[in-house]
């Protein structure tokens, strides 16, 4: 890897559906990486990005220029393998420095077939993107790029299907569920309620927040049904993040509404507060490119107060912002817009006002980004009635994940 | 929440002088919040005894105190002003200690003023050392790990607990006594056994060591709803152990894994809610183990910091305009973000480009004083550069420094080295010096691997290895002498220069740039926009880099480029910011697109709305003129302003001329004329004026015979300097052949200049504008102490006030002579002599000077704007009738009555140690060493004498006890000073020789024993000075410099317990003046504002003997 001093490294190429190409060096696995072009802003936190399950289906482009530096370990990684489809960065590191680190982020891409390009100007493919919208794109290198005309290149690019209209869940979801334990997340005591997780495409740290508050959490397949779900008996229901476009998660929406009917109390995040959109009877649509960073600004509108949140959506609910309003779904009851993004008054949360449900459309789990989402796990417990959090708790918030 | 309607004037305190520690950045920060208040419609109300920042432009407040910034002073205008509210979190310390003391004194209670941005609680929080590490805990962080111990038995119980190294540290002793770092037990026995004995308390305190951990800061904002954001994290390069301020630092921090970095954000923002910091900004330092990731809070500052500055450069978030805005209660969400103007100020900025910023240093100003770099800051001044990875940053940085060795060299050892050799090289990483950093790259270039060097520097691998990949493109640029476009763009792409790529291709700089450019190797500018692209940016502050697009959009208008002063140091500083902003600000006005150019983080003119584009960018040939050709692509180039920014930019006059790029103002023809010494002469002669005999000499031979010609003593100096780096004055040969052996700026092409020194000559400073036509004179300055001082380290008073109206005149003539030899458009500096009614020409500068913002001050008149348009074509006539300058006469002869103005220059002698450990000598000569100034401005000399040296910080005293001890030259002169002193009820203490003449003069003195000659038991004046017992020394040097051994001393114990010097007799007789004038009455503080309403109505013909005018 330190022989990447440039000019002797191979070439490599992102290509952009409407025949934009940024030519670098092949980094990582080489040959053909397809998927939807997306940036993401976080200056921290690369290999939980990779690895974070609603990247399924895209090649991710990093703003930050020198990615790689403190390479990778085993804590950090958010599932079991590394999702995006290509990775895209300005200044690959050719070292690793972190008394922590295992492998180079080098190694592990190229051990995991992970297509990857550097020393493209990512500034100048984020602004494309910008305004020209998230698209479809692949990486190339090696074989799949030698002799090749941009033509030719472009034509496989364009051969892929959109992210509009693909689903995803399935694809990234746990094989079978398994048990988070609070115990393993220095949890003292014996557990203080019992969740339902579906695995939408889940990352570790969300059933970690909850079993540091004392919840045992049954990380579920995206297929499992109510009656599977009724079978756990859980206080509480929660479907995590995940790829692909919500229009296609019908049977999703379908469990929901009976969790919902049945009262249950219920959180989302990211997918699954577009379930909750859904299951309610909004509609949700496909943003231009996206938010996808660690700084974006949230309003709390109970509270008045402004959070900095970790985001990943190419989607969002369509739901009014100003006021309750009766859901769609009518049995529902009301609902309102609980959060907004200050960037642009997208709607990021919302909470149900007759039925015990809620969902955010970031991330509160952070990994990667801040830790000031943290207490919508609080409300979540809160939500299904069991003990307030101690002091314990808070410290544990406090001290983040270590 | 909306603003608060409660508040409708504001006291803003600013820094005072700039000072090491504390210096340009608080004059961008306090413009930004004058700005802001004015915006929000409030009475402003300003004081800052600092002349030369924009903050004290008029302009910027409703009322504007140049007055020192002391309790009692402030006190008075708050009593005068009576405003709802004080905010004193945006001038540095300075404004903070103010603030405590204003309300312990009850000053805040008694006027009813409210203090905002800040609470006296949450200050001594994040004050109190003990206090703090309390908060911390609370906060679930750590700090450092200490225990107190009261017997060896102990101190050895506690070693087991910290581990070792350790510090030991005695309490109670003075200046650290028998401190030290505790390596084993051995050492442990040692420093903690003599630490018990010398600590009056018995008692030890012993920490752990965190020397060598990495070093971040976080940058915060908070609002009145807690909202906390952080805005910029800020990783230390150096790790810890060397003061940030003295780090080569980087942003974003860029060895922390997301997890660290979040945990450190926590923590930070637990602590700001715990301390309670109100709203505002704040930061906080960390130190982090690098072996096991352990965290511990160094310190918080519950203000806008120096760093603040620099982080809002480098995100472009205006962390002291929203403190500002929070500070009236506004929330951040309300707040809309300027640069993308559509999303709010409540997010964290978040960067796709690296910065890094190097500090500048002054050490060869100083040489006895020790260069190592420790936790005390020693720098001077600092150069930011901005680039698309660390490696393009770090160099653009480096060569901004604009110092002869400050880039890497990459030239290979002509012998390969041995492993002793490379040993060597990895020793001498050892210390942290000005130079490790080229240290390190030699150690590596030379083969030392970066495990040796980590192992010594205990910098981050990941920074290593990046020196690292610097030297090895290095090699590939010299194993392609031929300079193909791939090895080109390599290496442009790590922020080589066209320089550097020359040194190792073996061909000349302009070489590489042909090459290049015919390659089409060029650099694209991207921008400054706070969320890495995420969403349009619509202010053009702009990084150059090689890379592949370029963001710079067309001008709608023609531009101008005005080339600033890159970092502060002596000599050139806060001053020539100030005539880049104002020409900026005036030709904005006039409808003209205006480019900044400069890489000083630390100034207003890095401000992004300051101009209509700025270029953060070194300012060498290079980088300027990839700035012109990119101007001139876009929209068409009007010309380059090179006389504002001090002699960084006049010194790329000529090569831009020559590459075709037109030069506004004074050409560069006329700046080498007067720059070279035949010329000018031939100008003076036609114009009739003299010059003291001088000549030019490239050896010692000719140097000695110009020196015997003109006879002793002479001034020598080398040719094209600033601030009178390397002058001195010589009074012997053999003084001159060691002047001349150590001068290394002498060479062949850079001769030495040798004067006839002119002893007891009074000197004069003028600023003056010419237009080709007229003259109009800004002002005319006497100095204080006589001419071998320099003009920058001598305080001056203006008008002059020993000056007849012949020698004003006289002096005006010359100036506008000298103008239209020289062929000034624009500012002219001239500097002369005034000795036995002889008037001298020591030096002319066709630039603005350093002296500018003080005349423009004083006079009301804005001089650097008036130049600035004047080089768009204006003539004086015109500017006097468009009311830029006085309709009528000029600064040359101020109508009577109007106010007097002194300048006093603030010196960093107390913060110089030598390698011993002792304070470096506090002697002025002939090479500028102050780092900043004071204004003192009254309606007389006395009080305005008096005002300068309070804002100096070393108030004057009206009683006690005064040194006297003077040279042999300075007896006569001097007995009638002591005499008066004595009168006015002093006691006078002297030594041997003075209290003989003192006697004689019937003048009775306390005698106390020189250090040379004092018996072992006898009270020495260092003992009396240290013990607090001095009110004012008043020692002047002996000019050969034989009894320099007892003068030090004395002048570094009064440096170091901060007891007022004066070292030449024409100030004594200034001090004796102004302590007069204390004792009679108490000052008045009087705005600008009001100065110049009182100048207007005298002007419109007030009799002068009114009441008003009345003086005692």
């Amino acid at each position: 890897m330190k022989s990447l001093l440039t000019a002797h490294a191979a070439p490599a190429a992102l290509v952009l559906e409407d025949g934009r190409i940024f030519r670098g060096r092949a980094w990582g696995a080489t040959g053909t990486a397809l998927g939807e072009a997306v940036f993401s802003t976080g200056m921290t936190g690369y290999q939980e990005t990779i690895t974070d399950p609603s990247y399924a289906g895209q090649i991710v482009i990093q703003t930050a220029p020198h990615i790689g530096n403190t390479g990778t370990n085993t804590t950090d990684d958010e599932s079991r393998r590394i999702w995006v489809e290509g990775y895209a960065v300005r200044d690959a590191s050719r070292v690793a420095s972190n008394w922590r680190n295992e492998k180079t982020l080098h190694d592990l891409l190229e051990e995991q077939g992970i297509v990857s390009i550097c020393d493209i100007d990512t500034r100048a493919a984020t602004r494309h993107l910008r305004d020209k919208g998230a698209m479809r794109s692949g990486i190339f290198s090696g074989e799949a790029l030698a002799g090749k005309t941009d033509a030719e290149l472009v034509s496989v690019v364009t051969g892929q299907p959109s992210m509009a209209g693909r689903q995803l869940a399935e694809t990234v979801t746990a094989e079978a569920a398994y048990v988070v334990e609070p115990a393993e997340h220095g949890w003292e005591g014996a557990p203080r309620g019992e969740v339902v997780a579906v695995d939408l495409g889940i990352k570790a740290m969300t059933p970690q927040r909850m079993a540091e508050r004392g919840l045992r959490v049954h990380v579920v397949p995206a297929g499992t049904t109510w009656e599977q779900i009724q079978e756990i008996d859980p206080d509480g229901v929660f479907m995590s993040n995940g790829p692909g476009d919500p229009q296609t998660a019908a049977q999703q929406i379908e469990v929901l509404r009976e969790v919902l009917r049945a009262r249950k109390p219920f959180f989302g995040i990211c997918f699954g507060n577009q379930m909750l959109g859904r299951a309610l009877g909004f509609g949700t649509y496909k943003l231009p490119f996206g938010h996808r960073g660690i700084n974006q600004p949230v309003l709390d509108r109970r509270t008045g107060k402004v959070e900095i949140t970790a985001q990943n959506h190419g989607f969002a609910v369509d739901a009014p912002l100003d006021g309750p309003v009766t859901a769609p779904v009518e049995e529902f009851g009301r609902v309102e817009v609980s959060h907004i993004g200050l960037n642009d008054r997208v709607v990021e949360g919302l909470a149900c006002l007759d039925i015990p449900a809620f969902s955010v459309q970031y991330h509160p789990e952070a990994a990667a980004g801040p830790h000031d989402a943290a207490y919508l796990f609080d409300r979540f417990v809160e939500l299904m009635g069991l003990e307030p959090a101690d002091d314990e708790l808070i410290d544990n918030e406090q001290e983040g994940d270590n | 929440m909306p603003r608060r309607n409660d508040l409708n004037s504001v006291l803003v305190i600013g820094s005072g002088p700039i000072v090491i520690g504390q210096a340009a950045e608080f004059d961008y920060s306090g413009t930004q919040a004058l700005r802001v208040l004015k915006e929000e419609g409030l009475r402003v109300i300003l004081v800052n005894s600092n002349p030369a920042t924009i903050m004290t432009d008029p302009e910027f407040a409703d009322a504007t105190y140049v007055e020192p910034i002391t309790p009692e002073v402030v006190e008075k205008i708050i009593a005068k002003e009576r405003p709802d509210a004080v905010l004193p979190t945006l001038g540095g310390q300075t404004a903070l200690n103010t603030a405590i003391a204003l309300d312990a004194n009850g000053v805040l209670e008694k006027y009813d003023v409210e203090l905002i941005g800040a609470n006296i609680e949450a200050i001594n929080l994040g004050e109190d050392r003990e206090a703090f590490k309390g908060v911390v805990e609370r906060c679930g962080a750590e700090s450092a790990r200490s225990v107190i111990v009261h017997s060896m038995d102990e101190a050895f119980a506690a070693a087991e607990e910290l581990g070792y190294p350790m510090v030991v540290r005695p309490s109670f002793t003075m200046g650290g006594l028998g401190s030290g770092l505790a390596y084993n037990p051995d050492d442990l026995r040692r420093i903690a056994g003599a630490g018990l004995q010398y600590s009056p308390t018995t008692e030890v305190l012993l920490e752990e060591s965190i020397l060598g951990w990495k070093e971040y800061e976080l940058e915060m904002m908070r609002d009145a709803n807690d909202n906390v954001v952080v805005v910029c994290s800020i990783e230390n390069f150096d790790p810890v152990g060397v003061h940030t301020g003295d780090s080569i630092t980087v942003a974003p921090a860029l060895t922390l894994t997301d997890r660290e970095y979040q945990k450190l954000r926590d923590v930070s923002i637990a602590v700001i809610r715990e301390v309670g910091v109100d709203t505002g900004g704040c930061n906080i330092q960390f130190a982090v183990d690098p072996a096991t990731g352990r965290v511990v809070v160094i310190e918080m500052n519950p203000r806008v910091s120096r760093s603040s500055a620099l982080a809002s450069k480098a995100t472009g978030f205006p962390i002291a305009k929203i403190a500002t805005k929070l500070s009236l209660g506004y929330t951040l969400d309300e707040i809309p973000n300027d640069i993308t103007q559509k999303t709010p100020a409540s997010f964290e900025p978040t960067l796709d480009y690296v910065v890094v910023k190097v500090p500048r240093f002054a050490f060869e100003k100083f040489p006895a004083a020790d260069p190592t770099l420790t936790t005390t800051m020693k720098s001077v001044g600092e150069a930011m550069a901005i680039g698309r990875n660390f490696t393009e940053a770090l160099q653009k940085a480096m060569r901004s420094l604009e110092q002869s060795d400050s880039s890497f060299s990459f030239d290979l050892p002509e012998v390969a080295l041995g492993p002793n050799g490379i040993e060597r090289l990895v020793e001498a990483t050892d210390e942290a010096t000005t130079q490790r950093i080229h240290a390190v790259q030699q150690a590596l270039l030379n083969g030392a691997t970066v495990e040796q060097v980590h192992a010594t520097t205990k910098i981050d691998p990941w920074f290593l290895d990046q020196i690292q990949l610097l030297n090895e493109v290095a090699g590939a640029v010299r194993a392609d002498p031929d300079l193909t476009r791939p090895t080109l763009e390599l290496a442009k792409r790590h922020g080589f220069s066209d320089e550097q790529i020359g040194a190792l291709a073996h061909v000349a700089e302009d070489v590489v740039r042909g090459v290049r450019h015919a390659l089409g190797v060029r650099p694209v500018f991207k921008t400054v926009d706070t969320c890495a692209a995420e969403f349009e940016a619509f202010t053009p502050y702009h990084y150059s880099s090689y890379d592949e697009e370029n963001e710079v959009a067309e001008h709608r208008k023609p531009s101008i480029i005005i080339l600033g002063s890159g970092p502060n140091r002596i000599g050139q500083g806060i001053e020539f910011d100030y005539s880049c902003v104002h020409a900026s600000m005036v030709l904005r006005e006039a409808g003209f697109e205006t480019v900044m150019v400069n890489c000083n983080p630390e100034t207003v003119s890095t401000d992004y709305d300051v101009s209509t584009r700025l270029y953060f960018e070194p300012l060498t040939f290079e980088d300027v003129m990839e700035i012109v050709n990119v101007e001139q692509a876009t929209g068409g180039l009007l010309g380059v302003y090179v006389q504002l920014g001090g002699q960084t930019p006049l010194k790329l006059a000529a090569q831009l001329k020559a590459a075709g790029v037109p030069i506004l103002g004074t050409t560069p023809e006329a700046i080498d004329l007067a720059e070279d010494r035949g010329e000018f002469a031939r100008v003076l002669q036609e114009a009739g004026l003299r010059q003291p005999r001088n000549g030019t000499a490239y050896t010692f031979e000719a140097a000695q015979a110009i020196a015997q010609d003109i006879g002793y003593p002479v001034l020598v100096r080398p040719s094209y300097v600033l601030g009178g780096r390397g002058m001195e004055i010589v009074y012997t040969e053999g003084q001159l052949r060691s002047y001349l052996e150590n001068a290394t700026e002498v060479s062949p092409s850079r001769p030495a200049l040798i004067d006839k020194f002119l002893e007891d000559a009074i000197e004069i400073d003028v600023d003056a504008l010419y237009d080709g036509r007229d003259l109009y004179v800004g002002g005319i300055m006497e100095h204080i102490e006589e001419a071998g001082i320099h003009s920058g380290d001598s305080a001056c008073t203006l008008p002059p006030i020993t000056l007849g109206p012949d020698v004003l005149d006289r002096v005006r003539e010359a100036t506008g002579a000298i103008a239209a030899g020289v062929g000034v458009r624009g500012l002219i500096n001239i500097q002369f002599a005034l000795a036995s009614d002889v008037l001298y020409v020591i030096e002319a500068n066709p630039r603005a000077s350093r002296t500018v913002p003080f005349v423009s001050k004083a006079t009301g008149v804005q001089l650097a704007k008036a130049a600035a348009l004047i080089g768009t074509g204006k003539t004086l006539r015109e500017l006097r009738s468009e009311g830029f300058l006085l309709a009528e006469g000029d600064g040359a002869r101020l109508p009577e009555g109007a106010s007097v103005a002194v300048k006093e220059a603030v010196l960093p002698f107390a913060r110089f140690r030598t390698r011993e450990g002792a304070v470096v000598d506090s002697l002025l000569g002939p090479e500028m060493r102050s780092t900043g100034e004071v204004m003192g401005i009254d309606r007389f000399f006395d009080t305005a004498f008096a005002k300068a040296q309070a804002g100096v910080g070393v108030a004057l005293p009206t009683s006690g006890r005064i040194f006297v001890s003077v040279a042999n030259k300075d007896k006569r002169s001097s007995v009638v000073y002591v005499r008066m002193f004595k009168e006015l009820g002093f006691e006078i203490v002297s030594t041997g020789g003075t209290a003989e003449v003192l006697r004689r003069n019937g003048i009775e003195s306390t005698v106390v024993s020189k250090i040379s000659d004092a018996a072992s038991d006898d009270q020495t004046i260092i003992d009396l000075i240290e013990a607090g017992e001095i009110a004012l020394v008043f020692n002047t040097p002996s000019g050969a410099g034989d009894a320099r051994g007892d003068g030090y001393e004395i002048r570094a114990a009064a440096t170091s317990v901060g007891v007022p010097i004066v070292t030449t007799v024409s100030e004594i007789g200034a001090a004796l003046q102004a302590v007069t004038a204390m004792r009679s009455f108490s000052w008045d503080v009087t705005s600008l504002q009001d100065h110049a309403k009182r100048l207007e109505s005298q002007v419109i013909g007030q009799d002068p003997a009114t009441a008003e005018n009345a003086h005692v």
